[in-house]
């Protein structure tokens, strides 16, 4: 069997830290092989290693055979080995051209040759199906399309061996259906795929082999015709999982939340929100489902009255909160798990324990007539941070030094202690793993049981799917439908992610 | 190595490798750096006169940094403490010479005018920036040349055409007989006190006040101190304010201690603009700060000497200063060289 990549027994260190240990990963030509691994388990640490950012302390790589030393990225990309980042590593205000040349600009007397690089962009366009127009801004393209910039870079510094760092994170389940294509067709010209995921059905989909590593530790390569989901996950998590989160009946109770015609801006004065109406009512989880960028984010700032309301009304308990300051809003009971939590969660560079009192410091018992009290404050912390399993060195540690489960646990702890009628979780388990997915869903689920108001934001169908009561799909700043986890399926709510309504069934054509 | 034996290494180290470095440039430059260091020790400590006034001239230091200090904690850089440090010394001046109280009252209330007059020249640029969002830096430049160029006329004003306000009352000094028969009658006041107190009262605001839990959240994270429901901008305004009102303090150090007058000016007078040395110097902590602030006045005082007792010319006096104030503020390069060696130590075991 030929293999054009093989790592074999590889060992990374950090310090004491191991990230990697014996880890081998042979990827044959022509294959798409998944690398699966919960987030920490060392998948970065493993490409990092191949793309020569890293060098391994034990263990060999070999490229087509040949034992090869990787000493730094372009030493990678000479071998044929390319990477399409998650984070997708473009400027914005160059063209797609200019974004593939960038750091090999070809030369012609001095300048630079943009006809001839143009040319070839569009060639590799047209072979892999992929449709990009060289001379199009990335700011004016969509994220899709951005990825396939990404793609077309690495093809055209001649990689035979592409790196998809978790590709479809960012994408809809139509888009993902694209990409999915578009790498069955590198693998049809030859290329052999190496697919970073933590996603198990895409695996299933595409992958023809799987390596699994859990905690740096290699755990093995499988079939993926020969394995299902489960057995999947149980390697990577290394216990058995549960998918479908237990959850009893929702029992929906009076309308806690209620917003009216809502009109938001973003910050240039474009409107995000259009005239949107929702409802939450106490006892259910009300999921919103939506493709990033479609008023998600400015809903939520307008509802914690972290932005201004152009018009219409937002009503909480029958009250109305319009343009309330965020500390009224807090008052009035909403708790807010934010979607950065390191822009908006946390105060990053305090400890823990004062990341606990962050809302409530001004009241007792954390201080009285302006005097803090942080032996309060810390002992109050100490039981927060007990209580929702936050692990840190100790409870004095900067925010910053948790891991990101940690750091959400910590806010979710500080949330749902202050006992809100309304609590808004936007992304919450965006980055996490599973272990700590599972743990969050939990307790929006506890809250929901204890008769309290949920809205979940996610762009993961799978939690809209597995958490919400009812899903209400927003599109431009909309929301176009509401429909019942039980009685929808991902294809449905893709569709309508997209803009189509289903009740037309007309398709609006266009790119979208 | 622990951290505590680093903590207190680090300093030291990082003050030696500045007079090494110092001695270097003295010796280069053909002047006797044993010489010149003798003079600068006894400039500092050499007699009760120059004690004296190493302590006068670390006092409004003191000020100008912990007013640097406190705008950089809630994220703000207050470079206008000069400005509001020569308002708060006229302001102190004024009510100094002018009033007629007895000195519980007077002295207080010249005290607090400087603070006050210090506060309101910083809350100009705090009100621009919180509602407007014009940057401080801007401002706050700006605004130290006008206070330079409105001293004099108000200097003129209030005296009838003077070059310098009369001496303050004795019930407004801070000057007493005591301490000067002590060091010999060098100029050093009782500000030493007060400045000790701001020290304490910034320790205060920021490590137990709710005030202090806010100013420094805003600092680390304006967008998380929103989320949590402060206020912003009062936050930004209030900082400004209390850091201007610090510098005022300094003003009033000089006012009230140093000279009892003010005169009319020509340029600036340095403190406010060495409180951000000194800021930086102290990590913006309030006992940091104190410390700083005697490390650049004693140098300060001290280089003095060094032109008379050691023939060492001023502009090499400046240098050697310098110098020893950047590698005392560069110790993260020598915490970090530190680390370096301790490392490459375990990895030999």
């Amino acid at each position: 069997m030929e293999y054009v990549i093989e790592m074999l027994g590889i060992r990374k260190q950090f310090g004491d830290f191991v990230a990697n240990n014996n880890i081998t990963l042979q990827l044959k030509k022509g294959e798409i092989h998944a690398l699966l691994g919960e987030n920490g388990a060392g998948k970065s640490t493993l490409m990092n290693v191949l793309f020569g950012l890293y060098q391994p302390e034990a263990g060999i790589i070999k490229v087509n055979g040949k034992e090869v030393k990787i000493t730094d990225p372009n030493v990678a990309n000479r071998l044929g080995i390319g990477m399409v980042h998650q984070h997708f590593m473009l400027v914005e205000n160059f063209t797609v051209t200019e974004n593939i040349i960038l750091g090999h600009e070809p030369t012609r007397g001095g300048t630079i040759n943009i006809k001839d690089a143009a040319k070839k962009v569009q060639e590799l366009s047209e072979r892999y199906g992929l449709n990009v127009d060289p001379y199009a801004k990335i700011e004016d393209i969509s994220v899709r399309m951005q990825q396939r910039v990404e793609i077309i870079k690495t093809l055209y510094r001649g990689a035979e061996i592409l790196i998809f760092d978790e590709p479809t994170a960012s994408l809809t389940p139509q888009e993902i259906t694209e990409l999915i294509q578009i790498m069955k067709l590198l693998i049809k010209e030859g290329k052999s795929i190496i697919l970073i995921t933590h996603k198990l059905q895409e695996i299933m989909d595409v992958s023809d082999r799987v390596t699994i590593i859990r905690k740096g530790e290699g755990i093995g390569t499988v079939t993926t015709s020969e394995t299902n989901p489960i057995q999947l996950a149980e390697m990577m998590v290394g216990r058995q999982v549960t998918f479908k989160t237990e959850k009893k009946e929702a029992q929906p109770k009076d309308v806690v939340l209620k917003v009216e015609n809502l009109v938001v801006a973003d910050n240039r004065g474009i409107e995000k929100v259009k005239g949107l109406n929702l409802e939450v009512r106490a006892g259910e989880i009300v999921g919103i489902a939506g493709i990033d960028g479609n008023g998600q984010a400015e809903l939520i700032e307008a509802i914690t009255g972290l932005r201004k309301v152009k018009s219409g009304k937002v009503e909480l308990n029958n009250k109305d909160i319009t343009g309330f300051k965020p500390r009224k809003i807090t008052e009035a009971g909403i708790g807010h798990i934010p979607q950065d939590r390191h822009k908006h969660g946390l105060v990053l560079d305090f400890p823990i324990s004062d990341n606990i009192a962050l809302q409530t410091y001004y009241k007792e018992p954390f201080s009285k007539n302006g005097i803090m009290d942080y032996k309060k404050v810390r002992g109050i912390a100490a039981d927060i941070i007990k209580e929702f399993d936050v692990r840190a060195a100790s409870n004095m540690s900067l925010a910053r030094s948790l891991s990101g489960g940690n750091q959400q646990k910590a806010i979710i702890g500080r949330e749902i202690t202050r006992n809100p009628d309304l609590l808004i979780a936007a992304l919450p388990t965006r980055g996490l793993d599973v272990g700590a997915i599972e743990y969050i869903h939990k307790r929006l689920i506890e809250q929901r049981d204890k008769g309290k108001a949920v809205l979940l934001i996610s762009f993961e169908l799978d939690e809209v799917m597995n958490v919400s009561d009812r899903i209400a799909v927003i599109y431009d700043g909309a929301i176009i439908d509401t429909v019942f986890p039980r009685e929808t399926n991902e294809k449905e709510l893709g569709l309508l992610m997209a803009g189509q309504e289903l009740s037309s069934k007309q398709s609006k054509g266009g790119d979208a | 190595m622990s951290s505590r034996t680093q903590n207190f290494l680090v300093p030291i180290i990082s003050i030696i490798l500045g007079l090494i470095f110092g001695a270097i440039v003295m010796l280069i430059s053909g002047y006797n750096p044993v010489a010149g260091y003798t003079a600068l020790w006894n400039g500092i400590f050499g007699s009760s006169y120059n004690f004296g006034e190493t302590v006068r001239t670390i006092i409004p230091y003191v000020f100008s940094g912990l007013a640097v200090a406190f705008a950089f904690r809630t994220g703000l850089f207050n470079i206008g403490v000069e400005g509001q440090l020569i308002m708060g010394w006229f302001a102190a001046a004024y009510v100094g010479f002018a009033w007629d109280l007895p000195t519980i009252i007077h002295l207080p209330v010249a005290i607090l005018a400087a603070a006050l007059v210090g506060a309101a020249w910083a809350f100009i640029p705090g009100i621009l920036k919180a509602r407007l969002g014009v940057h401080e830096v801007i401002v706050t430049i700006m605004m130290n040349y006008i206070a330079l160029r409105s001293i004099n006329p108000l200097i003129a004003a209030v005296t009838g055409g003077a070059e310098r306000t009369p001496k303050v009352h004795e019930s407004a000094s801070l000057r007493s007989e005591f301490l000067q028969s002590l060091t010999d009658y060098s100029r050093m006041h009782w500000g030493f006190i007060i400045a000790i107190i701001g020290v304490f009262v910034m320790w205060f605001i920021l490590e137990k006040t709710t005030l202090g839990y806010e100013l420094k959240s805003v600092g680390f994270n304006r967008n998380a101190s929103e989320y949590a429901g402060m206020n912003v901008k009062k936050n930004i305004v209030l900082s400004m304010v209390i850091s201007g009102a610090f510098a005022g303090l300094a003003g009033a150090m000089e006012a009230l201690g140093t000279f009892g007058n003010i005169a009319s000016m020509s340029s600036f007078s340095g403190i406010g603009f060495d409180g951000i040395a000194v800021a930086l110097l102290g990590a913006n902590q309030p006992v940091g700060v104190f410390f700083a602030a005697v490390l650049f006045g004693s140098l300060k005082n001290g280089g003095i000497n060094m032109p008379n007792e050691a023939g060492v010319p001023n502009e090499i006096v400046s240098i050697v200063i310098a110098l020893i104030i950047l590698f005392a503020a560069s110790g993260y390069v020598i915490r970090l060289l530190l680390d370096r060696a301790g490392k490459s130590k375990k990895e030999v075991k």
